[in-house]
């Protein structure tokens, strides 16, 4: 069972334990030549693990490890073809930015006017080509983790591994890097692995997203796909923001058609495509805040009454509470058309876009 | 609302006045002085009765300064003092303690740094119990290695030497100065450690090239912690050499406590200033470093 030719990293059976706590669990994961996969998920979720595991920084307790077809299970981290970007950059602080980049290249005894000429080249891709004299204490936080990329970039690797790289950032510089990173990829077309908490980093840089939690790779897909078909409900809330809105109730069988009942409220769910023959019983039904419509009245397959309970400005749109029955629903709309608090509105929505899920939490 | 409320055209407006004779002032700096005083007093009298001739110490004015001042009990501690046949004064134990304390320092920090780092950087099997192992080692009475340490020292053949003084030394210090480096390497990034190994150093290279050079201000208190422990050590100098290896302090005492002919106070209190000016050189240099290197938090946990 040898890793096929176009896959840049492949990952078999990977499990690490810490002692008795078992971090990542018979994980696999294959990762297309140029491929930018960005491993997301909330904190302790075993996304660093995994990269860390990559980067050969971690002994594993099983699995093998391919990268570029080489099985690299018991290599060295600067014998597998990566450059690693960290969280806190991790620049050497008492050498100057060339120092920096050349180090690795020294070490391994690369002649002096290569190591020039890879330096040059970083600098002027990344444009720190003015900061090469200057210490790290003297650079700012986006010009440090520019630095650091380009560290990975001298050593001419095969697969980039970014550890949260963007997280110690304000949300200014984070944006604009972020872009930096995309059009990196997309100049050089090496193989990225991102790990990342923001489902928007995920979201606007990957080709595929892991969700992950608890160790366990939930799913594994295009940022599309996982936005609008959540395999289960913890990927439905985790992905999207403001979160889905999710209503507890039953799938029932009337009339020959499939309808979702909570309370008053009975949705029919006939543009709605199953996943797997549904069966009657305790579901739940999500759909995203930006896929209800306030007032809109024009034909949905579903609406109904319901109050406006709070309003929230965010800017470009506004996020409207309203209240139905016992439930709570959030809904996305312009902002010049936020209803007034207390008012009736008609809210509706077609069940097409919207994602039920069983009682084990996974996608219907 | 409330805005069209007027408000007070007199009220405090910028920094707060500060009194420099406020009560508290005067009662923290009293004290200071106070204290200062009262540490400063002894070696006051000293540094006074080692320039004071004998008959003058005689008088037995203490605290007056010398009516004619005189180096010569400064000369005859460095010279001429006897210590039971020898009538070369401290400075042969000056040069005794000099080649046990530059060693040792060495020694020790060379190889508690490295213990260090593979501590905190590189974890072992095992790391952690030998690590309890050797902090426990701290907590054993020197008194219970005394004699053990002596066999062995003579079975190696170096009782007596200064080089076997200059091994215990750097055994003895292993325990805190491992436990304040590993502790100093641990509190540095570990990714910075993770990014050196992505770039393809060794343990030697991360080790001289990367930690080496941010470790300088916990060098810095390894060393002066050292220096002066080994400087004012006198239990093993006093067990592991011999006579003509005395370190400074084990022949101060000689000098000070010698039995036969008068007690020359002037020359006493010269040995000891002498034998105490190394630490307080180190101190008065070093001063600034060391408070960097412990506020670095080295001395933490």
């Amino acid at each position: 069972m040898s890793a096929t030719v176009n896959t840049s990293v492949s990952i078999q059976d990977l499990t690490l334990n810490f002692g008795v706590v078992s971090v990542l669990q018979s994980l696999n994961l294959d990762i297309a030549e140029g491929e930018f996969i960005v491993l997301l998920g909330p904190s302790g979720c075993g996304k660093s693990t995994l990269l860390n595991c990559i980067a050969g920084l971690l002994d594993i307790s099983d699995g093998r490890i391919f990268i570029k077809g080489k099985n690299v299970t018991w290599e060295e981290p600067k014998d597998r073809g990566i450059g690693m970007v960290f969280q806190s950059y991790a620049l050497y602080p008492q050498m100057s930015v060339e120092k920096n980049l050349s180090f690795g290249l020294k070490v391994a005894g690369t002649p002096k006017e290569e190591i020039g000429k890879r330096i040059a080249r970083a600098a002027e891709i990344l444009q720190i080509e003015p900061l090469l004299q200057r210490k790290p204490a003297a650079l700012s936080g986006g010009q440090r983790q520019r630095v650091a990329i380009g560290r990975a970039l001298v050593r001419d690797v095969d697969v980039f591994l970014f550890d949260e790289p963007l997280s110690n950032l304000d949300a200014k510089l984070r944006s604009e890097l972020r872009v930096e990173i995309k059009r990196l990829h997309q100049r050089l077309a090496n193989t990225m692995i991102y790990v990342t908490h923001d489902q928007i980093e995920a979201m606007t840089l990957a080709d595929r997203i892991a969700v992950m939690r608890g160790g366990v790779i939930q799913q594994l897909d295009a940022p599309q796909a996982i936005y609008s078909r959540p395999v289960n409900r913890f990927v439905a809330g985790f992905i999207g923001s403001p979160g889905m809105n999710f209503v507890d109730g039953r799938l029932e069988e009337s009339d020959g058609g499939w309808r979702f009942g909570a309370g008053d409220l009975s949705i029919p769910l006939s543009t709605y495509t199953f996943d797997r023959q549904p069966v009657a019983g305790p579901a739940v039904f999500g759909v995203r805040p930006e896929h209800i419509g306030l007032n809109s009245g024009s034909g949905w397959p579903f609406s109904t009454k319901a109050t406006v309970d709070v309003v929230e400005p965010m800017g470009s749109d506004t996020l409207v509470w309203v209240r139905l029955g016992a439930q709570s629903l959030s809904v996305r709309m312009p902002s010049e058309r936020a209803p007034q608090i207390g008012s009736q509105v008609e809210i509706g929505f077609d069940p097409m876009r919207a994602s039920l899920f069983g009682e084990d939490g996974n996608r219907l | 609302m409330a805005m069209s409320q007027t408000l007070a055209a007199d009220g405090p407006r910028g920094p707060k006045p500060r009194h420099r004779f406020s009560k508290r002032n005067i009662f923290i700096y009293g004290t200071l002085f106070v204290v200062a005083v009262y540490y400063l007093l002894p070696l006051y009298v000293m540094v006074v009765t080692s320039l004071k001739g004998m008959p003058e110490v005689r008088l037995g004015n203490i605290f007056s300064p010398p009516l004619e001042i005189t180096f010569e009990p400064w000369v005859k501690a460095w010279a001429t003092a006897c210590t039971g046949l020898n009538c070369d004064g401290l400075s042969r134990g000056f040069w005794n303690s000099v080649r046990i304390t530059v060693p040792s320092v060495i020694l020790s920090i060379a190889i508690a740094s490295v213990n260090g780092y593979a501590l905190a950087n590189w974890r072992f099997k095992g790391s952690e119990l030998f690590f309890t192992i050797l902090i426990i080692g701290a907590f054993i009475p020197y008194q219970v290695m005394l004699y053990p340490i002596v066999i062995i020292l003579r079975e190696i053949g170096l009782y007596g030497s200064l080089t076997g003084l200059v091994i215990v030394h750097s055994i003895f210090g292993m325990p805190i100065l491992t436990l304040l480096f590993r502790n100093y390497f641990a509190s540095l990034p570990e990714e910075l450690f993770k990014a050196a190994r992505v770039d393809g150093a060794g343990f030697w290279s991360i080790y001289l090239r990367i930690m080496l050079p941010m470790s300088v201000p916990i060098f810095v208190v390894a060393v002066i912690l050292q220096i002066t422990g080994i400087w004012n050590d006198f239990l093993f100098g006093v067990v592991y050499t011999r006579p003509d290896t005395y370190p400074m302090t084990v022949q101060l005492n000689n000098i000070v406590n010698s039995v036969q002919g008068v007690k020359e106070y002037n020359v006493n209190m010269a040995a000891t200033l002498l034998t105490g000016l190394v630490p307080l050189v180190v101190y008065f240099i070093s001063g600034k470093l060391f408070v960097r290197g412990i506020a670095a938090g080295a001395v933490k946990g």
